[in-house]
């Protein structure tokens, strides 16, 4: 998989270069500002590109920004954001009612690297990665009810808008695919949504609809 | 026998120094002053000289003002409170007025005091030695009528003589020097009650700013504290697990060798330690002020608040305009400790959170409530800190928890 970084903190720049390379994949690209991020991007058309949020010169949110472009711009790049905060409202504008190919993770999941890995290759193919901070605010503010929910049932139906398949719900809870189908099929007749198909991103789509983002 | 004390005590001679100084200090004042004005707005179309002339006459007032202040406390003990400082409209270069100072009622009442210390004065001193002299006159006559060649002396329009009338006009000295006496102390409180109305700032203003005073050394107080807060939860939180990180990291180093199995465990703990202490970092900078907060406002900042919090969460934010960051960062606040303390004390199942703000400038209201075991203690550190930081932006808390539940917290908070 070829990748290009862009992230203006050296140490961590490095450590994700080095990370992605023993991996197994082609760092084309480590950049430290989003204007060379994006000539980048245009030059090597990478599978996928790893961003930080706040970047020079103005340390806002022009990572971001810059990654809103290359997911317009470039729509088969898979596009990951990475950030020292997350928040809910930066996820509702980074996804826009499209989660596809797209991750919204904060910076200290690239401490489990293999979960880490997992988010780059799912955005890359084109699905989704929401880190479980934003879940949890997506949840505690969702415009509907979830109280008929039961503990188990909301376990599920955040990791499924994490952007999770099933077979990675199954072994992240300790159980088995029936069960997970069966979960997910009781969540989507108590929220009157329509049944769930396996392929992620409709799914995904449908419930942050459902909790009010996109 | 208090008025016979008040006839020698140093009050009284105070008071009538304090009118006789009064008299010559009035009369130089009022000299300067009105010599000052009158060639100040005369030579105004000049006004590189006017206005220096001016400044400088104003400065005299100014300077006045606080030897009156002086004089007041010293001579008749009583306080005359100055102007705060920040109401105050300052010169440049020391002598040229800025325009402000149109609109600096202190000057201006300084200009005014500074041309009414003579007349004031003039009326007072006059009446006082009225007084003692015409009661040292009659309470004397006796000693010395015999001695006048018409045998009698005209007091008043009437002629004293004879034995009776000597008594009488002694009597009555002796009365009027009493009165005399009371006479120049009344007048010297009235002088400093006309002063205060003059010199002092408006009471509201007074009560304003010893409020402010409270207030800000509260803020001072509650800032401390929270600074205290935030270097314990440092110390005991991300500090202790990365000293555990760095502890299993270097057990891992030294068992490499002889026992890889075991190196591999610590690696793992000391793993896990290093994103325990980075949550707990992101969590604490979480409750002070995240940079969401600043980025997007209240509405977008609460989300992760309420995620953190263990107990449900309704939430019902309403904020037509931003306000300013002050006041965002102290609404955050309240909810950030209200929540946490929900969350230790209340055994809550439900809270509710209401945030809303209506016009511009308005009021910021923020609402929390839940349905626990209430009894909050109010004197607890963290709800006095939540009342001092809700004062430093003139807000107003209140407080509702009966044991038994419910508790709520309101805080209203103006954005002008």
């Amino acid at each position: 998989m070829r990748v290009v970084i862009a992230e203006d903190a050296v140490l961590l720049r490095e450590g994700l270069t080095r990370l992605l390379t023993e991996a197994g994949d082609c760092v084309v690209a480590a950049v430290g500002d989003a204007e060379s991020f994006l000539r980048a991007v245009d030059d090597q058309r990478p599978d996928a590109v790893v961003v930080d949020v706040r970047m020079p010169p103005t340390f806002r949110d022009e990572g971001l920004r810059a990654a809103i472009v290359v997911r317009d711009r470039w729509p088969a790049t898979g596009v990951l954001v990475l950030s020292q905060w997350v928040e809910e409202r930066y996820a509702t504008e980074l996804i826009s009612g499209r989660p596809h190919g797209v991750g919204y993770l904060l910076k200290d999941r690239v401490a489990d690297v293999a979960e880490f890995l997992d988010a780059l290759r799912r955005v890359a193919e084109g699905g989704s990665a929401l880190d479980p901070e934003v879940v949890a605010q997506l949840l505690a503010r969702s415009r509907h009810p979830l109280g008929e929910l039961t503990p188990r049932e909301r376990e599920v139906l955040a990791l499924m808008a994490e952007g999770r398949s099933n077979a990675a719900i199954a072994e992240s809870l300790v159980v088995g695919g029936g069960a997970v189908e069966k979960h997910i099929n009781n969540i989507f007749t108590k929220l009157g949504l329509a049944p769930g198909d396996d392929r992620g991103n409709r799914r995904v789509l449908a419930v942050l609809r459902y909790l009010g983002t996109g | 026998m208090f008025l016979i004390g008040d006839l020698v005590s140093p009050r009284t001679w105070l008071a009538m120094i304090h009118h006789l100084a009064g008299l010559v200090l009035g009369t130089v004042v009022l000299l300067v002053v009105l010599t000052g004005i009158c060639w100040g707005v005369l030579l105004l179309p000049f006004a590189l000289i006017g206005l220096p002339v001016l400044g400088v006459t104003l400065r005299f007032a100014d300077a006045f003002a606080r030897a009156e202040r002086v004089r007041f406390g010293f001579l008749l003990g009583t306080q005359i409170p100055a102007w705060p400082a920040i109401e105050r409209a300052g010169y440049r270069l020391g002598i040229v007025p800025r325009l402000r100072m149109l609109r600096d009622r202190a000057a201006w009442s300084e200009v005014g005091y500074a041309l009414l210390r003579f007349p004031v004065s003039a009326f007072m001193a006059a009446i006082s030695l009225a007084a003692w002299s015409v009661a040292l006159v009659m309470l004397t006559l006796p000693f010395y009528n015999q001695y006048l060649p018409s045998g009698g002396v005209q007091l008043g329009g009437m002629v004293v003589r004879g034995a009776e009338a000597m008594v009488l006009s002694g009597v009555g000295g002796f009365v009027l020097l009493m009165v005399a006496a009371q006479l120049t102390r009344v007048l010297a409180a009235a002088d400093a009650g006309l002063t205060r109305l003059m010199l002092g700032p408006p009471t509201d203003l007074a009560a304003r700013v010893s409020e402010l005073e409270i207030s800000r050394e509260r803020v001072v107080d509650a800032a401390e504290a929270e600074r205290r807060r935030i270097e314990r939860d440092l110390h005991d939180g991300a500090q202790q697990r990365l000293v555990a990180l760095a502890m299993e990291l270097g057990r891992a180093k030294a068992r490499f060798a002889d026992d890889p199995e075991l190196a591999h465990q610590l690696v793992d703990q000391a793993h896990a330690q290093a994103k325990e202490a980075l949550t707990e970092l992101r969590n604490l900078v979480r409750g002070v002020h995240p940079p969401v907060l600043t980025d997007q406002g209240l509405d977008a900042a609460l989300s992760g608040l309420i995620a953190l919090c263990p107990v449900p969460v309704d939430i019902q934010v309403e904020v037509q305009v931003r306000p300013k960051s002050a006041v965002e960062a102290v609404a955050y606040f309240v909810v950030a400790e209200a929540l946490t303390n929900v969350a230790k004390h209340s055994r809550a199942s439900h809270v509710k959170v209401v945030v809303e703000g209506r016009g511009y400038p308005g009021t910021l209201t923020v609402m929390i409530s839940d349905d626990g075991i209430g009894g909050a203690n109010q004197a607890g550190a963290g709800l006095r800190g939540m009342a001092d930081r809700v004062s430093g932006v003139d807000g107003r808390l209140s407080i509702e928890s009966p044991s038994g539940g419910p508790t709520i917290i309101a805080a209203e908070l103006p954005c002008g």
